[in-house]
C-alpha cells in the first residue's frame, strides 16, 4: 500500500439483491442505524457511512439499493448500476466492490455476483446470513467456492453483533483484491449451477417452515381473513393499548400548567408558557403513545417478511384500480408517514404506477392525522364497547383509514381511465423467508421514531404555535372594549376573514384560523386550536379540556366534516417537498395539492351539508 | 405449457421464456431472475381473487407473478 492511498479513505460500495442484508451489513460496519426491514426495495438511496479499520485506515462505506441486475429496471437500481460502472456524475468508482450474497438464496444472488465480477473491479463476496443457511442445513465450503469463483468469500452474519469482524479484517488485510478476468460470453446461469454443484450442499430448495406458513397466510380464504383480522387488530390496539400512558402525560401536563398558573406573576410571559409552550406542546405529545403502538405492529410487519405477502393477496384488487402488488408496501408505509412512503415507490419499474402511487399516497391515514382524528372521535363518539369487547371509537377510527384507503384507489381508477397507455403493469415480486423480528431493531425503530415526533414538536410545531401565540395575542384589546381578547387579534381577523369561505363547510373561525398553521403540518392543527381557545378566555382551557370544549360547542356536523377535509387536504409541507425532489416536477407538486384541496373542500361541504340537515 | 396453465404443486421444468414483441423487459429480467432452460419450476399458489398472481418457486426463491408474466415462460412437465 503506498502513500497516497493512505491519504485519503478507501471507498467501498455494498452491492447485492435486494433483501440480502446489505443494510445491516452496514449498520454493522459503520455502527449508523439505517432502516433495514424484510422485504425487497428497504434501501432506495445511496447511503454513505464511516468507519476505521484495525490497522487505521479510514474506510468510506456506501450502502446502494438492491438490485436483481446491472440492467436497471427501476429508479433505485439505477442508482446502483450508475454507481458501480462509475456513470454518477461527481462520484469515482469505489475502490472495492463488496458483494452481499444471502447464502440461503445462492441460486438467484450467485448470478448478480457474477454479473459484477464481469466488472473486472477489485471486489469480495461476502455470504450474508451464515446462521440461518446453518439453520436450515445449508453447507458452503467457502475455499472451494472461493477458489472456483476467483474471488475472496468471507462470511457474515450481519445482524449479530461482530458478524462483519471477518470482512473488516480481510479489507484491513489486502482491500484491493485483483479479480481474475472472465470470460464475457460466459452462460451466468451456467456457472452458478456449477458453482452450485461444486461447493453449496442444499437439502431443500425452500425452507419448510416457510412453504407452511405460505400455505396459511397466502391461503385464499385464510389468507384474506387473517389479513383483515391483523389490521383491525392494529387500529384497536391504538385505540385501547395508549389509554393509560396518555393519561399519565396529559395529568403531567396538566400539572405543569396549573404549576405556572399558580406561582408567576401574571402578564404575557405567563400566558405564553401556560397557553403555547406547556397547553401546545401537551396538546400534541399526548399521541405519542398511539403513534409508537401503530409503528411497532408497522414495524413488526416489516420485519417479518409479511407485507410482500399482504402485497400478494391484495395485488388482484389493486390491479382493479390499475395498480401493482408493488404499490402496497410504499402504500401501507404511508400510514406511518407519506414521506417515505414517496420514497419507496423508487422500487416500482412502473413509471406510471410509480406516479399513481405518488399521487394517492398523501390520502392514506399517515400518523400525524392520528392526533386530529382522535382529538374529533374522543369529543364526539361514546366509549362504549360493541359486541361486548370491541371499542367503538377504534372502530370509527378503522373507518377512517378504510375512507383513506378508498379515497386513494378510487383516485387511482380515475387515473387509469384517463391514461391512453393500456400496456401492463409488471408485479414479478419476490417473497423473502419469513424472519422473527429481532428486539433490538423493533426498539431501535420506536426511538428513532419518538425522536423524529419529538423533534417535529419542538421544531415545526412549536414555531407554528408560537407564531400563532404572537398573532392570537396582539395588537391586543384597545381599552373599554369588551369582546374577548382575540376578537381584536391578528389570528382573530384573519379567522373572521376566511370564515365565509369555510362557512359551507361548517368551520367557525376558530378552526379557520387553526388552519392556516396547520398547513405546515396536521398535527398543529389541534395544538392551534389549543391556543386559539385558551387565548380566547377560558383560563382553564389547557391541552385536556379541548375535547371536552368542541364537545359543547361545536356540532357533530362540523366534526365530521372537518374529519372529512382531513382525509384530503394535503397539509404538510414536508410531503410536496418530496414530490418535487423524488418527480423532480413542481407541475406534479401542484397537480396533488390542487386536487387534494378541492376533493377536500367538497368531502367537507357534502358531509356538513348532509348531516346538518338529517 | 405455459407457467400459467401448469397446475398446483406438479414439479416442471422451464424450456423458455419468449418475448411476446421485440425484446421484452419483463422477459429479459425473468431470463435474469432464473427462469432459464431447465431450471425446475413450480406453482406453490395462487391469488385469492380470480386465481392472481401465481407464487411461483424457482431455484431456492419465490416470486410473484402475474398471469400474463406467467404466460411469457414455457414449461413441460417432469414425469
Amino acid at each position: 500500500m503506498d502513500a497516497s492511498t493512505m491519504l485519503r479513505p478507501l471507498t467501498i460500495a455494498l452491492v447485492g439483491n435486494p433483501n440480502c442484508g446489505k443494510t445491516a451489513l452496514f449498520n454493522q460496519l459503520t455502527g449508523a442505524r439505517q432502516k433495514v426491514a424484510n422485504y425487497a426495495g428497504v434501501t432506495v438511496e445511496r447511503k454513505e457511512g464511516v468507519f476505521t479499520a484495525p490497522s487505521g485506515r479510514r474506510v468510506s462505506v456506501l450502502d446502494l439499493p438492491g438490485a436483481y441486475s446491472l440492467e436497471a429496471m427501476s429508479p433505485d437500481e439505477i442508482i446502483t448500476r450508475d454507481i458501480c460502472l462509475g456513470r454518477r456524475p461527481g462520484e469515482a468508482v469505489p475502490d472495492l466492490i463488496v458483494c452481499v450474497a444471502d447464502a440461503t438464496n445462492l441460486r438467484l444472488h450467485l448470478r448478480f455476483v457474477l454479473e459484477v465480477r464481469k466488472l473486472g473491479r477489485p471486489m469480495i463476496l461476502a455470504l450474508n446470513m451464515m446462521d440461518a443457511a446453518a439453520a436450515r442445513g445449508i453447507r458452503v465450503e467457502r475455499e472451494k467456492l472461493e477458489a472456483e469463483l476467483g474471488v475472496p468469500v468471507i462470511e457474515t452474519v450481519a445482524v449479530k453483533t461482530g458478524g462483519a469482524a471477518k470482512l473488516v479484517a480481510q479489507i484491513d488485510h489486502n482491500a484491493t483484491p485483483q479479480v481474475a478476468a472472465a470470460d464475457d460470453h460466459l452462460d451466468l446461469h451456467a456457472e452458478v449451477r456449477r458453482l452450485l454443484a461444486a461447493a453449496v450442499v442444499m437439502p431443500t430448495r425452500t425452507s419448510k417452515i416457510d412453504d407452511r406458513l405460505d400455505g396459511v397466510l397466502l391461503h385464499p380464504v385464510f389468507g384474506l381473513a387473517i389479513l383483515a383480522l391483523t389490521m383491525f387488530v392494529v387500529f384497536q390496539a391504538v385505540f385501547s393499548g395508549a389509554t393509560p400512558a396518555m393519561d399519565a402525560i396529559t395529568n403531567a401536563f396538566d400539572w405543569a400548567a396549573g404549576l405556572v398558573r399558580a406561582h408567576m406573576p401574571d402578564g404575557l410571559l405567563k400566558g405564553f408558557i401556560a397557553d403555547a409552550v406547556i397547553g401546545g406542546l401537551g396538546s400534541v405529545i399526548v399521541f405519542l403513545p398511539q403513534i409508537l403502538i401503530l409503528f411497532f405492529f408497522i414495524l413488526v410487519l416489516e420485519e417479518s417478511g409479511y407485507l410482500p405477502r399482504a402485497a400478494f393477496l391484495l395485488d388482484h384488487l389493486m390491479s382493479k384500480a390499475g395498480l401493482t402488488g408493488r404499490s402496497f408496501i410504499p402504500l401501507l408505509s404511508s400510514h406511518a408517514c407519506a414521506i417515505p412512503g414517496i420514497m419507496a415507490t423508487r422500487s416500482i419499474h412502473d413509471v406510471r404506477d410509480r406516479i399513481t402511487t405518488i399521487l394517492i399516497a398523501p390520502l392514506m391515514t399517515c400518523s400525524a392525522r392520528l392526533p386530529v382524528y382522535v382529538l374529533l372521535i374522543s369529543a364526539f363518539v361514546p366509549d362504549q364497547k360493541v359486541a361486548g369487547f370491541l371499542s367503538f371509537r377504534g372502530l370509527i377510527l378503522f373507518g377512517m383509514y378504510l375512507i383513506g384507503i378508498t379515497g386513494g384507489l378510487l383516485v387511482a381508477t380515475v387515473l387509469k381511465w384517463t391514461r391512453r397507455d393500456r400496456s401492463e403493469h409488471p408485479l414479478l415480486m419476490e417473497l423473502p423467508s419469513y424472519r422473527l423480528p429481532s428486539v433490538r431493531n423493533l426498539a431501535i425503530g420506536l426511538w428513532e421514531r419518538a425522536q423524529i415526533f419529538m423533534k417535529r414538536i419542538t421544531g415545526i410545531i412549536f414555531a407554528a404555535n408560537t407564531l400563532l401565540w404572537v398573532l392570537t395575542t396582539f395588537p391586543g384589546k384597545p381599552a373599554g372594549a369588551t369582546g374577548p381578547d382575540i376578537d381584536y387579534s391578528v389570528a382573530g381577523m384573519i379567522g373572521h376573514l376566511l370564515h365565509p369561505l369555510f362557512a359551507p363547510l361548517g368551520f367557525n373561525w376558530q378552526i379557520c384560523v387553526a388552519l392556516i398553521p396547520g398547513l405546515a403540518a396536521r398535527e398543529v392543527a389541534v395544538s392551534a386550536l389549543g391556543t386559539v381557545y385558551a387565548v380566547q378566555g377560558s383560563e382553564d382551557t389547557v391541552s385536556t379540556a379541548l375535547g371536552h370544549l368542541i364537545a359543547t360547542q361545536w356540532s357533530l356536523a362540523t366534526a365530521l366534516s372537518l374529519m372529512a377535509w382531513y382525509v384530503f387536504a394535503p397539509q404538510c409541507m414536508s410531503t410536496l417537498a418530496v414530490i418535487r425532489r423524488e418527480t423532480n416536477s413542481w407541475k406534479m407538486v401542484a397537480v396533488t395539492a390542487g386536487y387534494l384541496f378541492g376533493l377536500a373542500y367538497v368531502a367537507a361541504l357534502i358531509v356538513y351539508q348532509v348531516v346538518s340537515r338529517l | 405449457m405455459t407457467l400459467r396453465d401448469l397446475p398446483l404443486d406438479t414439479p416442471a421444468l422451464v424450456t423458455q421464456v419468449r418475448d411476446p414483441s421485440g425484446s421484452d423487459i419483463i422477459s429479459q429480467r425473468l431470463r435474469e431472475l432464473g427462469f432459464v432452460p431447465g431450471e425446475p419450476v413450480e406453482v406453490v399458489g395462487r391469488g385469492p381473487l380470480g386465481g392472481e398472481p401465481l407464487l411461483i418457486r424457482i431455484g431456492f426463491t419465490r416470486f410473484a407473478l402475474r398471469g400474463n408474466e406467467a404466460e411469457r415462460v414455457l414449461v413441460e412437465r417432469v414425469a
